[in-house]
């Protein structure tokens, strides 16, 4: 166990990023995407001593690799941080490897298919513009603080039947495990705990009452066994819906609303061509992909002719790999209409995101309800943009002025 | 004139992304996990030939499988 709880110093600055590469480095969060152009030109997959070891894959085909090796990569630990305790609080299926992955998995799935989120799109598109309607009249919002942290947080306490005023309590967890639990051990566990507390009373309150919503619908499964999950895994399943269904779709709308923000002719054009969302959804995605999510080397291999040994955490960077000129042309350009687009930002293999409908219905009505209210908007430059230290990465304070510059 | 297309999802392969479901919903369906299937067995309709390749082009898995009869 973690009895020491080490807080770590803060880390040095870099200086090499090739052998010595930081995703916490503040020039990683501002603009990562130099250095990931720096470390595919030096190698497919690059190692730094830092986080005890980490190997980060930089191309597209080293990603996909790694993702799809579930023998010598595990995903115990889906975080890469300064400290590696015993493996608890584990949330599955994402952090389970084969054979339990997929039955956990496959308890997930029916509740997040595209159909099933056709039915909450109308309650999204009305959190959208009660959103909207606390802020449009001042003329200017801090876009990340009042708008695109809370759809996804709303959207997901709806479906699981938790009252959507928790919000707050949800996003300060998030940013205790995500953020502050990269160094500090203790925020990381404090917060799972009173997680871990609030879910159980949600149960509880279910074992006595009957309620239509994804806590039931999960204390309601049956194993491959006939046996319903246990507390503790519905538990498990719960702390993963909210950590991951949040700062990972707030990030992905929060980036978009930035490149509109700063991009007019996509805004004017995705306001002429509607019909085009889907697929600028898609590219906005690739372009912007919010989540890194981390492996185990579990036994020795090679990754594009690379040894990798293992004791290693790898960076799985599916942001990097969507940005790798040899699969996507014009990588670093966003176009709104790319025809082939293979991103992987909902990441590959047996572990593809449970939410990926969620996150991108929640995106275009996000997007779409913003659109129709606030069609010109640009950055305040009387403001700061903000972006996420982590792994995941989307604007955390996005300052914005409504209506047309002068 | 080519022939005919058919296309195939290797369910193997399939992790349920659903970019083919959105981009040709005439050609897949998805079953109660998401994942995708293609529609009968596999015929693509005439004028649903550039749908076919785009679903391809986009299945982050190469999951789909176009053959021309």
């Amino acid at each position: 166990m973690s009895d020491a709880r080490p807080i770590m110093p803060e880390h040095p600055p870099v200086t090499d990023w090739v052998h010595d590469f930081d995703h916490t480095d503040p020039r990683w969060t501002e603009n990562p995407f130099p250095i990931w152009d720096e470390l595919r030109s030096a190698s497919p997959v690059v190692h730094t001593d830092r986080f005890l070891g980490c190997y980060l894959p930089t191309t597209y085909e080293a990603v996909r690799e790694i993702a799809h090796d579930t023998e010598h990569f595990s995903s115990r630990r889906v975080i890469v941080r300064d400290v590696r305790p015993e493996t608890t609080g584990v949330a599955p299926p994402i952090t389970s490897d084969p054979p339990e992955h997929k039955p956990a998995k496959q308890l997930l799935l029916p509740p997040f298919t595209p159909d099933a989120m056709k039915r909450l799109e109308p309650r999204v598109r009305a959190i959208c513009n009660e959103l909207i309607d606390e802020f449009i009249a001042d003329g200017k919002c801090d876009a990340a603080a009042r708008y695109t942290k809370h759809v996804p947080v709303r959207a997901i306490a709806h479906m699981l039947g938790i009252p959507e005023k928790d919000s707050d309590l949800f996003i300060k967890w998030i940013h205790e495990i995500l953020e502050l639990g990269i160094r500090d051990d203790d925020a990381l566990m404090r917060a799972v705990h009173e997680m871990s507390g609030y879910f159980a009373g949600h149960i509880e309150y279910r074992k006595q009452h009957k309620t239509d919503d994804l806590i039931s619908t999960l204390m309601n499964a049956k194993d491959k066994t006939g046996q319903p999950l246990s507390d503790g895994h519905v538990l498990g399943s719960l702390r993963l819906l909210l950590i991951a269904g949040i700062d990972t779709t707030w990030s992905a709308i929060g980036a978009s609303l930035w490149h509109l923000a700063k991009t007019p002719a996509d805004r004017e054009r995705l306001i002429a061509e509607p019909e085009l969302m889907p697929t600028a959804v898609e590219e906005l995605l690739r372009a912007y992909s919010p989540v890194t999510m981390a492996r185990e080397v579990m036994k020795e291999t090679t990754i594009s002719g690379c040894p990798v040994k293992p004791g290693n955490m790898v960076l799985l960077s599916f942001p990097a790999a969507n940005r790798d000129p040899a699969v996507f042309p014009d990588a670093d350009k966003v176009v709104l209409d790319r025809k082939e687009n293979r991103h992987a930002a909902f990441g590959l293999g047996i572990h593809r995101c449970v939410g990926s409908n969620l996150a991108r219905m929640e995106m275009t009505v996000a997007l779409e309800e913003w659109l129709k209210r606030i069609p010109e908007f640009r950055l305040d430059p009387a403001g700061q943009v903000k972006w996420s230290e982590g792994t995941v990465r989307g604007p955390r304070q996005l300052p914005v002025l409504f209506g047309k510059a002068g | 004139m080519s022939g005919k297309l058919k296309i195939h999802v290797d369910q193997d392969k399939c992790q349920g992304h659903a970019r083919c479901k959105s981009l040709a919903p005439e050609l897949f369906n998805l079953d109660e996990f998401g994942n995708a299937h293609e529609v009968g067995d596999g015929s693509v309709p005439a004028g649903l030939e550039d749908k076919a390749w785009l679903a391809k082009a986009n299945c982050p898995e190469i999951a789909i499988e176009v053959t021309e009869e």
